[in-house]
């Protein structure tokens, strides 16, 4: 098969702002960005408590979140599509296929990223910041702000690499959103299905997109670590 | 002596696997209709129980299955795309089609039937009520047979039913009719997926029996001047079964819960 000839459409398609690529890769973006940002609050609050705070069932807890890290995402989109379908208990909020399905998909992807990551970062900062704070008087929230705001690049990293999984996540997508054109059509879904209908060039362009997002999503975790680290 | 007598051992009994890889398999291309309604695996049995061979299928789109065809992957095709079979045949890819068997599409909607087309005998006009309806519709939108044919009919009717209430989803027939039930919307599927898939969707059958609604299959053997190393005296033979009244009366007899899903329909 001839590589070069999908290769340069799809670079003419890009420079053109293809309408059909534009509606995805703008889809993948909102949809990511959004689910990030309602999740990581409370993942970025439960990994400071389950890492700061001993309780009972703590450990449990914390091995729970880390085996849901492995957990494969169309299970995910499985259980999502059993609650939502129309014979599901959410079934009256006739959600199924729209992007709102998909951003549920996302968080519930992203939420053991955050809180696991969030995790090894406040661990790894010393634990003298929150006593010295508590002794100059600050009180247990003021402590612990002051504790997240030594350990920002750390948690900084959590926010880029959930949302960098997500971006890329093809399987929950696709079950729960349906890949409706112009709806819920998004990067990998139209990549999955330009290839399987033959046509390289558009898949081969949003392909492009996604590695460059995945690139820099990489790029910038390093810087971040790497200024993580020098502190 | 022992081992010369260890070789020819071994020869005969390779010699049997060396016959049923010289040949005598026939590969064929096919849609997923035929595959999923359950049709080849009722009817490739009993041919091949007569001609003591094995017919090896892939059942993928109508386009994906004329593109084997083209690059000699396959010794034959089952497909329906009328227009892109002549000219599989025309581009001198394939040899003497036949015309198989039909079967037929419908119209499938919800139950509330908001666009008021149950029971319409006349095709276009139901189309055209969809649209102005403003009814959800459902397409295949994955370049497969049936979406080709859906386009057909939009066309034919004078309706463009592109809008925010065309959902094009790119993915097969049995996804299709679950996105339309799941958003309470119309969509065209043959008959057979239909049949697997109607208790799990809730659809009911809005338009059928139209003239346009008819979904012909033809068999064509892959040009054997073209790729010579093809089985194409098998698949001829199997082409010529199949088109024979006993060929023909196997593909009436499958009906799978009681109701015939394909019509024989070759003529001489």
């Amino acid at each position: 098969m001839n590589l070069l000839e999908p290769t340069r459409r799809a670079f003419a398609l890009l420079a053109a702002g293809d309408p059909r690529l534009v509606e995805a890769i703008w889809l993948s973006f909102w949809t990511s960005l959004v689910a990030i940002a309602i999740i990581a609050p409370p993942a970025i609050a439960l990994g400071f408590l389950l890492a700061k705070r001993r309780f009972p069932g703590q450990r449990a807890i914390v091995v729970l979140v880390q085996a849901l890290l492995s957990f494969p995402t169309v299970v995910i989109g499985l259980v999502i599509y059993l609650l939502l379908s129309r014979r599901g208990p959410l079934g009256f909020m006739e959600l199924l296929f729209t992007p709102t399905a998909i951003i549920l998909g996302y968080t519930m992807i992203a939420f053991p990223i955050l809180v696991v990551f969030t995790i090894s970062a406040v661990q790894g900062a010393d634990a003298r910041i929150y006593e010295t704070a508590r002794c100059l008087g600050a009180g247990r929230v003021r402590a612990s702000a002051t504790t997240l705001r030594e350990v920002r690049f750390g948690v900084l990293a959590a926010v880029v690499n959930g949302f960098g999984r997500v971006i890329s996540e093809v399987g929950a997508a696709i079950m729960v959103g349906g890949n409706i054109e112009g709806l819920t059509r998004n990067i990998p879904t139209a990549i999955a299905l330009e290839t399987s209908k033959g046509d390289f060039a558009q898949g081969i362009a949003l392909g492009l997109v996604l590695m460059t997002v995945a690139l820099g999503v990489n790029i910038a975790l390093a810087l971040l670590q790497g200024r993580g680290g020098l502190r | 002596m022992m081992r010369s007598r260890l070789v020819a051992l071994w020869l005969a009994a390779l010699f049997p696997l060396c016959a049923a890889a010289a040949g005598l398999d026939i590969k064929m291309a096919t849609t997923t209709s035929t595959d999923n309604s359950g049709l080849l695996q009722y009817l490739l049995p009993k041919y091949e129980a007569k001609c003591h061979c094995k017919v090896r299928y892939t059942a993928v789109g109508t386009g994906n299955a004329i593109k084997l065809g083209e690059n000699g992957d396959v010794d034959m095709i089952m497909v329906h795309a009328r227009a892109a079979e002549d000219k599989f045949v025309k581009e001198g890819h394939g040899v003497g089609r036949r015309d198989l068997m039909y079967n037929d599409f419908v119209i499938v909607g919800p139950h509330a039937d908001p666009a008021h087309i149950h029971g319409m005998k006349d095709l276009d006009a139901a189309l055209k009520k969809i649209k102005s309806a403003n009814a959800v519709f459902v397409s295949r939108g994955d370049d497969s047979g049936t979406n080709k044919k859906e386009l057909e009919l939009w066309k034919a009717a004078g309706v463009d039913p592109k809008g925010a209430n065309y959902l094009a989803i790119g993915q097969g027939m049995g996804q299709t009719l679950t996105v339309a039930g799941e958003k309470r919307g119309y969509t065209l599927t043959d008959r057979a997926t239909y049949a697997t898939y109607k208790d799990k969707t809730g659809l009911e059958i809005m338009v059928e029996g139209a003239k346009n609604l008819l979904n012909p299959y033809g068999v064509i053997a892959v040009n054997p001047k073209k790729y010579p190393s093809l089985n194409y005296k098998g698949a001829m033979a199997f082409i010529d079964w199949l088109t024979s009244p006993e060929g023909q009366s196997a593909i009436a007899s499958y009906r799978p819960k009681g109701a015939q899903l394909f019509f024989p329909d070759y003529r001489n």
